[in-house]
Parts: C-alpha cells; sequence; structure tokens
C-alpha cells in the first residue's frame, strides 16, 4: 500500500456541544474511491466538512500528502487540491451554468488551463454545454448534481470530496452519475472520497469502504470483502435471511457491537 | 412646464436616494444584515471632500478621487473591526451597531471647529450654472447627479456581470457556504462590499453637496433611501436605484401639487403601499433562499 494522500487521525468535530464525529480515523490512497457508509447523522458530512476546512475539528490531525492541513484556511485547502461537492448540490442558483463552473476555477490563475478544463468538463458533462448560458437554478436536479460535480472539477483537484450525490435522484441517474464519478476517478487518476447513504450503489463503486455509526467507524475493509458480510447485508443493504424459527431481525446483534 | 422641471429635480434627488438604496443593497445582499450608517457615510464622504478643497486646498478634480479612495478604505476599515467580529449574532445587533457608528460619526464631524456646526457649500466647478434644454432651465448639478448615477450603475453593472471578482461576489451572496468550498474568499469580499458602499455613498455625498448645503445633519437623507431600497426589493441593485427614482419623483411631484408636508412623507407612503401590494419589492423574491 502506498503513501496514503489523505490521513485523518483521530478526527473530532462538534457543533456547539454535541458531538458530530468522535474520534475518526481513516486513509484515502491515491487513485482509489473510497467510500464512507452510514445512516442519517451518522457524521458522514460533518467529515468532509471537517476535511475541507469549514468545520474546525476540536480534536485530532488531517494530512493531505504529508502535508499538516487541520485548520488551515478553506481557500488554502482547495488550492492544496481538495474540491468538494457539497451535500444537496449547493450550486449558485442565479449564475450561468459557465459561471458556476468558473467558480469553481476561483483559485486557479492560468487561464488557458482553466479554459482547457473547461472543455474537458464539458466532455464528461456534455448537457452542462447545452446549458452553458442558463442559469444554474433552471437545471434539473439530475443536472444540478453534475453541475456540482463539474464544478469541483474545475479546481484540477487531486482528490474530490462528493456528499450524497444519489440524494434525491431516481435509482437510474443516480447510476448514471456514478458512471461519470467512476470514469473521472479512472481516466484522470482523481481520488474520490464519496459519502453515501444508498450503500448498495457505493459499495459496487468503491475500492474500499468505511463504515459510520454514531461518529465512530466500526468497520474499515474492501468493498468486495464489506459487500459480503452478513451485518452490513442486513443493516444496509437490506438483505437479511431470516430462515423459518432463524433468528429473527430484531434480535440479530451486529457484529462489530 | 412646471411639472416637467419637477420631475427632472425629482429624478435628480432621485437617483441620490438610489445611490445610497445601492450601498444598503451591496451589503444585505453580502451579509444578509442592514447597514443603518450609509447616511452618514454620505455625510463623512460630502464633509472629506469639503475639507480637502476648502482647507488642504485640492483642485476639485483631485479631491473627489481621494475623497472616494479613503471612503473606501473607511468602509473596509468599518467591516475588519467593527462588523465582522458580530456576525452570526442577531441581526438586531448589526442593526445597533451601524447605528451607533453613525450617531459617532455626526458626533465626531460636529466637534470640528468652524466646519461641523455650520451649512457649507461644496465648492464644484459646475456651482450655479444651468443649461437649457428645450426651453427648460436645469441646474448643471442636477444633470451631472443624473449622469454620474447612470455611469455608476454601468461600471456596476459591468464588474457584476463580467469581472471574476464581481461573479464572486454574486457566488458568495447566493451560497456562502458553497463559496467557501470553491476558495472563494468570502470575508475579503464581504469587507471590499462595505468599501464599494461606502465609496458610492461618498459619490451620493459629493453629488448631493452641491444641491443641497452640506451640514452635519444630511446623512439623515439615509432614512429615505432606506424606503428606497425596500421598494426596489432590498436586494436587487437595479431596483435600489429605481426605487430611488421612483421615491424621488413622487416626492418632487406631492411638493409640487399637494400640500406643504406631504413632501416629506411621501416616501414613507409609497413604501407603506408597496409593502400592502408587493411586499417582495419590484424585484425581490425572483428566488427565495433555502434556509
Amino acid at each position: 500500500m502506498s503513501e496514503p494522500l489523505l490521513k485523518l487521525s483521530n478526527l473530532e468535530s462538534a457543533y456547539g456541544r454535541v458531538k458530530a464525529i468522535r474520534g475518526v480515523s481513516l486513509q484515502v490512497t491515491p487513485g482509489m474511491i473510497v467510500a464512507v457508509l452510514g445512516s442519517n447523522g451518522a457524521g458522514k458530512s460533518t467529515i468532509l466538512k471537517t476535511i475541507s476546512g469549514v468545520v474546525e475539528p476540536q480534536r485530532g490531525k488531517i494530512e493531505f500528502q504529508s502535508h499538516d492541513i487541520t485548520h488551515m484556511d478553506p481557500a488554502k485547502i482547495v488550492r492544496y487540491g481538495i474540491s468538494h461537492v457539497p451535500e444537496g448540490r449547493d450550486v449558485f442558483p442565479l449564475l450561468s451554468v459557465r459561471d458556476n463552473l468558473l467558480m469553481g476555477a476561483y483559485t486557479r490563475q492560468d487561464r488557458g488551463a482553466v479554459a482547457r478544463d473547461l472543455e474537458t468538463v464539458y466532455g464528461y458533462f456534455p448537457i452542462l454545454n447545452e446549458r452553458r448560458t442558463q442559469s444554474a437554478q433552471l437545471l434539473s436536479g439530475g443536472q444540478q448534481q453534475m453541475l456540482a460535480i463539474a464544478r469541483a472539477m474545475m479546481a484540477a483537484p487531486s482528490l474530490i470530496l462528493l456528499d450524497e450525490p444519489s440524494l434525491g435522484l431516481s435509482p437510474k441517474l443516480t447510476i448514471d452519475i456514478f458512471e461519470i464519478v467512476v470514469r473521472v476517478n479512472r481516466e484522470r487518476g482523481t481520488t474520490i472520497l464519496l459519502v453515501e447513504q444508498n450503500a448498495n450503489v457505493a459499495l459496487n463503486v468503491a475500492d474500499h469502504g468505511y463504515v459510520l455509526e454514531n461518529g465512530r467507524i466500526v468497520a474499515d475493509d474492501s468493498c468486495e470483502r464489506l459487500r459480503e458480510k452478513d451485518d452490513i447485508k442486513e443493516f444496509y443493504l437490506g438483505l437479511g435471511d431470516t430462515g423459518i424459527r432463524g433468528e429473527r431481525r430484531w434480535k440479530k446483534k451486529k457484529t462489530w457491537r | 412646464m412646471q411639472l416637467l422641471q419637477q420631475l427632472i429635480n425629482g429624478i435628480a434627488q432621485g437617483c441620490i436616494y438610489g445611490l445610497i438604496a445601492l450601498g444598503f443593497v451591496l451589503i444585505y445582499k453580502a451579509t444578509e444584515t442592514v447597514s443603518f450608517v450609509q447616511g452618514e457615510l454620505m455625510m463623512l464622504g460630502a464633509f472629506l471632500g469639503l475639507i480637502l478643497m476648502t482647507v488642504v486646498g485640492f483642485p476639485y478634480w483631485l479631491a473627489v478621487p481621494s475623497t472616494l479612495l479613503a471612503m473606501v478604505a473607511f468602509g473596509v476599515l468599518i467591516e475588519r473591526i467593527a462588523v465582522r467580529p458580530i456576525l452570526g449574532e442577531p441581526a438586531f445587533s448589526i442593526v445597533m451597531l451601524t447605528l451607533g457608528i453613525g450617531y459617532v460619526a455626526r458626533g465626531a464631524i460636529m466637534m470640528i471647529p468652524g466646519l461641523g456646526t455650520d451649512f457649507q457649500a461644496l465648492p464644484v466647478p459646475y456651482r450655479d450654472q444651468t443649461v437649457e434644454i428645450g426651453g427648460l432651465m436645469i441646474g448643471a448639478e442636477r444633470l451631472v447627479a443624473v449622469a454620474v448615477t447612470v455611469i455608476l450603475c454601468l461600471l456596476l453593472f459591468l464588474m457584476f456581470r463580467f469581472t471574476r471578482i464581481g461573479i464572486a461576489m454574486q457566488a458568495a451572496s447566493q451560497s456562502q457556504l458553497a463559496a467557501y468550498y470553491m476558495g472563494i474568499p468570502v470575508r475579503q469580499l464581504n469587507g471590499l462590499v462595505w468599501g464599494m458602499a461606502a465609496g458610492v455613498a461618498a459619490v451620493a455625498g459629493l453629488l448631493l453637496a452641491p444641491i443641497v448645503l452640506i451640514d452635519s445633519n444630511m446623512g439623515f437623507i439615509g432614512l429615505k433611501a432606506f424606503p428606497a431600497a425596500v421598494v426596489g426589493g432590498m436586494t436587487s441593485l437595479p431596483g435600489a436605484v429605481l426605487g430611488g427614482v421612483i421615491i424621488g419623483v413622487i416626492e418632487s411631484l406631492a411638493g409640487y401639487t399637494m400640500p406643504e408636508g406631504f413632501k416629506d412623507v411621501a416616501a414613507y407612503v409609497v413604501v407603506l403601499i408597496m409593502l400592502m401590494v408587493r411586499p417582495n419589492g419590484l424585484f425581490g423574491g425572483q428566488f427565495r433562499k433555502k434556509v
């Protein structure tokens, strides 16, 4: 295993007095898609927000490419090469699609490279090229998600933090979007840290998975193996097999507890 | 003929309201707070211009840019040392803070011996000149006010539409969190917005000074500019200027056609009607911010 691109050690963040993540350690290997699974309120988004510097961690350390980026200004973290696709898209509604994308490249000075990347991004998402002069609020939910991902790509990041891209999308659209995410990962070598509730899709797409419950990581394995674990099957994939007179669901214990 | 004359006066006065209202809207859009110091910023701008010209002895063309520069810097400073630390507190605190800064500014000006308590005239080169257009005699200072407002609006439009920093300001006001994620320096931009608001207020002050006389209470005109911003919808820059012109014209016509006293309340009557008919203002509410 090569040197990790991103390494969190014992990260703790809180909103006021409510602890959202309680000592999370995880590693992201370059070129991989890493998924963090968990239910509502498990602290998934907080992990991403803490990495991108919007939430201040109370304890712990974030290292990116062996630099300590804990407590760093969000703008500086973007310059280091971490780009965040926020939960619920959060595109700039009144700006045109093109201006949204250019805002993604705000930290970059090289205009030529930005123009080339704009073309590349239009290549991945042709619909954005078609609608580039329209304001982003007129896009459909799926298109807004594409725009949010494309906008993050415009920063030419080495790591994309992808927060719940399937939120509010049809299963078909979810698969479409994940296909593009995988293509970006394979073709451009962009590492992706993905946060998802839709464990089924996430486990099929990602290489490595972490399971988060109540702000703690309770399982950490390659996605192939996670897919085979009984408790993951039951609690996250909904594949629990209850035989005749077998253990009843609610009685079955999670093995990590 | 007399009516047309009043109309033109109203438009010129409205442009001043509009410029101050622009400051309200700029700051409201960037930080979702209402700054009640805009009127005083205008007064300070007028006084600074006056001091530079009469005391320091700058010529007009040097006094104007230096006043603007100084006021922009002052705006940035206010944001940095007074507003930024209490952002996130209830909106009311910021209202009180800006009112307080306004009082301090007014008091400080009054303490200047000789200048502060008197009515002063700004010695602009176009003072007391009139231009005749189709039989109408129009004061040059009013024409200048309208022309400068139009040019300034055009510049602001170009800036917000086409420059990187202008688009980033729009982005930050539409979704502050997403702007942070993009690496847009939101805080510095907010400081710059305050600087712009102060600069625009100073322009208004320099334009108003030849029309009325400069005194330390001229900042109360801000109380009429606020209705202009509300009429325009509070979030729309063109709306602010249009709202200002509407209020200026109605005020002027009310003074002309109605009994004494109506002129002074006209602005507030307009706002009340506006709030009843279209609470979002002329251009407000094109999109609602998600909470």
